[in-house]
C-alpha cells in the first residue's frame, strides 16, 4: 500500500449528502477481476452523459459539463470535499480503488459510512472527519476561490487552509501508523500467529462444531 | 456491574488479541465468498504466496452475475462469465467448497448461508458484501467487509476491529395485519435515518421481534446496513434453534446439545446497558413505500410525496429536491396514485419462502395490470425455488402474469441482464433505492413482498390491507 504522509492538493467540492458507493462506482464496472483501472469510471453516471460500460474508451465519451469533477478549475484535484455519510451502501472496495485511481488521496467530510471509511485506510486514502460547520465553510471558500488547495499533514493530524488556518482532526492511532508507513495488515497479523493458533485450540474444545 | 449485551458476549467469545489502544484481533468463524468482491483477494494471496488458513471455514457461491433465465447456455456476457469462472478456479485451487451455478443449493449468498446451516448462532460471519448483517438474525455477529479484508480473513481467519457502540431498537405493541418485517425495517430507517446506526451494532428486541419468524428477523437485520449499522442482531430463542435444527451444516448429536447450551445464553442480560435505545410502537407502523433515492426517504402507503421546503435542514432540502427530480415526482402526490412500470420480488432482503408465500397470497386469482411491463419473481436459492414449486406458488405467479425466474441477486443491483431502463419506475422488495441502483436512470420504490405483488396487480401502489 502507498504510504500517506503529507499532501498539498487541489480541492474538488461534491456538495451532496449520502453519496453512496453505487454512485462512486456503478455496478457494471464491478465485473472486473482487477484492482486497477477504475478511475475513468469514478462517478460514471454523474460524470458522463452517455451510458458507461466496461471497456469503453473515455476519450470517446460525452462528459457532463455540469458535474463538478468535470469543471476545468477542479482538474487535477487530489482532495475531495464531501458531505455527511459519504460512501454509504455497498461494501465494494472498488469505490476507494476508483477514487485512488482517479487521483484522490484525501477526503474531508463531516461523517462517513463505516465500511467505506475502513476500506479507505487499506488503499492509501486518508478520510478526514471535520465538524459540519467547518466543512460548510471549506465548501464556501473552495467555491469562492479558483485553484483552492489544502495542506494535509497526517503525522500532525492537521489540515491547513490557504489563509493559514490550522484545523486539527482525529484519527485512530493504529490506522495512522499503518497509513504513514504504508503497511499492509496481513503481515502484522501474522506476527500474532501463535495467539491465533492458541485461540483455535481452545475453541476446538469449547465449540467443536465450529471446526467440523 | 451491569450485565452484558448480546454484542459484548459475541465479541468476547472471539477475541484473539488486544492491542494497547483497544484494537482487537477478532476470530472469524464463517467466511462467505461470492464472485464480485473476491477475485482481487485471491490474486493478493497468490502474489504473496499464501494459502487460506482455514479453507473449511469459507463457502463460496456465484450470485451477483448469474442469469435468472435459462442457464443451459451459461452466461452470455463475457465479462460476467469470466468473473464467475474466476471464482470457480480460485475455489478449486484453494480447496474452498463452492455451490456452482448449476447446483440446486446455489442462490444469494445471504439466503444459502442460513438455509444450509452454515450460519449458526454465536458465530462471527463475514462476507465481502454489506448485507452480511442479515446473518445477525441468528444471534451471530455478522458484518460486511471490503476486498482487502476478504484477503485478510482468507490468510489469517481474523480481522482487526474496534468494538462498536450498541443500540437497542425495541419494537413493542401489536403489529397490524398486512404489516411485515420489511415495513418495520423501513419504519426504523425513517425514524433514525440512513446514518443513524453508523458506528453502532443494532440489536432488535421487544415483543414484536420475538414474535417474528427467523426469516422476518433476517429481513430486518438485512436492512441494518441501510440505517448505517454494519451489524444488526436478534437474540437467540427457541424460534432460532428450531430453524437451525437439522440443516445440512448444523451440528448433530452431542455437538448439537453442546451448541444449544451455549446458544441459549446468547441474549442481552436484563440489566445490560446500551449506548442508545430507540423504541417504536408497532401499532403505528403502516405499509411503507420509499419515495426518494435513500431508504430514509420513506412514508406510508397513505402518505404523499413530501415538499422539499419542509425538509429539516438546508442540505436535506437540496437532497429532497434532487431526489424528486430524479424520481420524476411532484411534491404532494399521493403515494397510492404513483403508477409502476416494473415489479421486482427478490433480493437478499425478501426472496425466502415466506416472502414468496406472502406475495403469492396477494397475486392468487389476480392478473398483473396492463400498464406493468414486467413483474418478476426471483427466488433466493435453488432450494427456495424448489420449495415454492412444491407448494404451487410458481403456478399462482405465472397465471397472474409474473415471470418465474432462476435464483440470484438479479435486479436488486442489476449486474446481470435484469435491469430498469432510464425513467422506468419499479416497486421492488430489495434494499436500496439509490440513483441508478437497478439500472441507470431507473426509479426504485422499496416495499414489502405483499405490497409489491399488490402494486403489480393494481398497476400502482395500493394499500395491501384493503386490496
Amino acid at each position: 500500500m502507498r504510504a500517506f504522509t503529507t499532501l498539498n492538493g487541489r480541492v474538488v467540492p461534491l456538495d451532496r449528502a449520502n453519496v453512496d458507493t453505487d454512485a462512486i462506482i456503478p455496478k457494471q464496472f464491478l465485473k472486473s477481476i482487477k484492482r486497477a483501472g477504475f478511475g475513468p469510471n469514478l462517478f460514471d453516471e454523474w460524470r458522463y452523459l452517455d451510458h458507461g460500460e466496461p471497456g469503453m474508451d473515455p476519450a470517446t465519451r460525452s462528459p457532463n459539463p455540469e458535474f463538478v469533477l468535470n469543471f476545468p478549475r477542479y482538474q487535477g484535484a487530489s482532495v475531495l470535499l464531501a458531505r455527511d455519510n459519504f460512501g454509504c451502501g455497498s461494501s465494494r472496495e472498488h469505490a476507494p480503488w476508483a477514487l485512488e485511481d482517479f487521483g484522490i488521496r484525501a477526503i474531508i467530510a463531516p461523517s462517513y459510512a463505516d465500511i467505506f471509511y475502513n476500506n479507505c485506510f487499506k488503499n492509501g486514502i486518508l478520510p478526514i472527519v471535520l465538524d459540519g460547520a467547518v466543512v460548510d465553510r471549506l465548501f464556501r471558500e473552495c467555491e469562492a476561490s479558483e485553484g483552492y488547495r489544502l495542506n494535509v499533514d497526517l503525522d500532525k493530524q492537521t489540515v491547513t487552509t490557504p489563509g493559514g488556518e490550522v484545523l486539527a482532526f482525529e484519527v485512530d492511532g493504529g490506522r495512522k501508523h499503518r497509513l504513514l508507513n504504508g503497511l499492509d495488515d496481513i503481515g502484522l497479523t501474522l506476527l500474532q500467529a501463535d495467539k491465533i493458533k492458541a485461540y483455535e485450540e481452545r475453541r476446538k474444545v469449547e465449540a467443536p462444531w465450529l471446526f467440523a | 456491574m451491569s450485565g452484558l449485551t448480546l454484542f459484548q458476549k459475541l465479541w468476547d467469545a472471539h477475541v484473539v488479541h488486544v492491542e494497547a489502544d483497544g484494537t482487537t484481533l477478532l476470530y472469524i468463524d464463517r467466511h462467505l465468498v461470492h464472485e464480485v468482491t473476491s477475485p482481487q483477494a485471491f490474486e493478493g494471496l497468490k502474489l504473496a504466496g499464501r494459502r487460506p488458513r482455514r479453507a473449511d471455514a469459507a463457502i463460496a457461491v456465484p450470485d451477483h452475475n448469474v442469469p435468472t433465465t435459462d442457464r443451459s447456455q451459461g452466461i452470455a456476457d463475457p465479462i460476467s462469465r469470466l468473473q464467475v469462472e474466476t471464482l470457480d478456479a480460485n475455489c478449486a485451487e484453494f480447496g474452498i467448497t463452492e455451490f456452482k451455478m448449476d447446483d440446486i443449493r446455489q442462490g444469494i449468498v445471504h439466503v444459502i448461508g442460513p438455509e444450509e446451516g452454515l450460519t449458526l448462532p454465536g458465530m462471527t460471519v463475514v462476507c465481502g458484501d454489506s448485507h452480511t448483517s442479515t446473518h445477525g438474525a441468528f444471534g451471530a455477529l455478522a458484518f460486511g467487509i471490503g476486498t482487502s479484508e476478504v484477503e485478510h480473513v482468507l490468510a489469517t481467519q481474523c480481522l482487526w476491529q474496534k468494538p462498536s457502540k450498541t443500540m437497542l431498537v425495541k419494537v413493542e405493541g401489536q403489529l397490524g395485519k398486512g404489516v411485515t418485517a420489511k415495513d418495520i425495517a423501513l419504519a426504523i430507517i425513517g425514524e433514525i435515518g440512513t446514518a443513524g446506526g453508523t458506528g453502532y451494532a443494532l440489536e432488535f428486541g421487544g415483543s414484536v421481534i420475538r414474535a417474528l419468524s427467523v426469516e422476518g428477523r433476517m429481513t430486518l437485520c438485512n436492512m441494518a446496513i441501510e440505517a448505517g449499522a454494519r451489524a444488526g442482531m436478534v437474540a437467540v430463542d427457541a424460534t432460532t434453534i428450531d430453524y437451525v435444527k437439522g440443516r445440512p451444516y448444523a451440528p448433530k448429536g452431542a455437538a448439537w446439545d453442546m451448541a444449544v447450551a451455549w446458544w441459549n445464553t446468547l441474549h442481552s442480560d436484563a440489566d445490560a446497558v446500551f449506548d442508545r435505545v430507540v423504541e417504536l410502537d408497532a401499532a403505528k407502523i403502516e405499509p411503507q413505500v420509499t419515495w426518494g433515492t435513500s431508504p430514509e426517504m420513506v412514508t406510508t402507503i397513505n402518505g404523499s410525496v413530501p415538499n422539499p421546503a419542509d425538509a429539516p435542514s438546508a442540505v436535506k432540502q437540496h437532497d429532497w429536491a434532487r431526489a424528486l427530480e430524479y424520481m420524476g415526482l411532484q411534491a404532494g402526490k399521493p403515494i397510492a396514485e404513483i403508477p409502476v412500470d416494473k415489479v421486482f420480488i427478490g433480493s437478499c432482503t425478501n426472496s425466502r419462502i415466506e416472502d414468496l408465500r406472502e406475495a403469492a397470497s396477494v397475486a392468487r386469482g389476480r392478473k398483473v395490470a396492463p400498464n406493468v411491463k414486467l413483474a418478476m419473481v426471483v427466488p433466493g436459492s435453488g432450494l427456495v425455488k424448489q420449495q415454492a414449486e412444491a407448494e404451487g406458488l410458481d403456478r399462482i405467479f405465472v397465471e397472474a402474469g409474473f415471470e418465474w425466474r432462476e435464483p440470484g441477486c438479479s435486479m436488486c443491483l442489476a449486474m446481470n441482464a435484469d435491469r430498469l431502463e432510464p425513467g422506468e419506475r419499479c416497486a421492488s422488495t430489495s434494499n436500496r433505492n439509490f440513483e441508478g441502483r437497478q439500472g441507470q436512470g431507473g426509479r426504485t420504490h422499496l416495499v414489502s413482498p405483499a405490497m409489491a405483488a399488490a402494486a403489480a396487480c393494481a398497476g400502482h401502489f395500493v394499500d395491501v390491507r384493503h386490496f
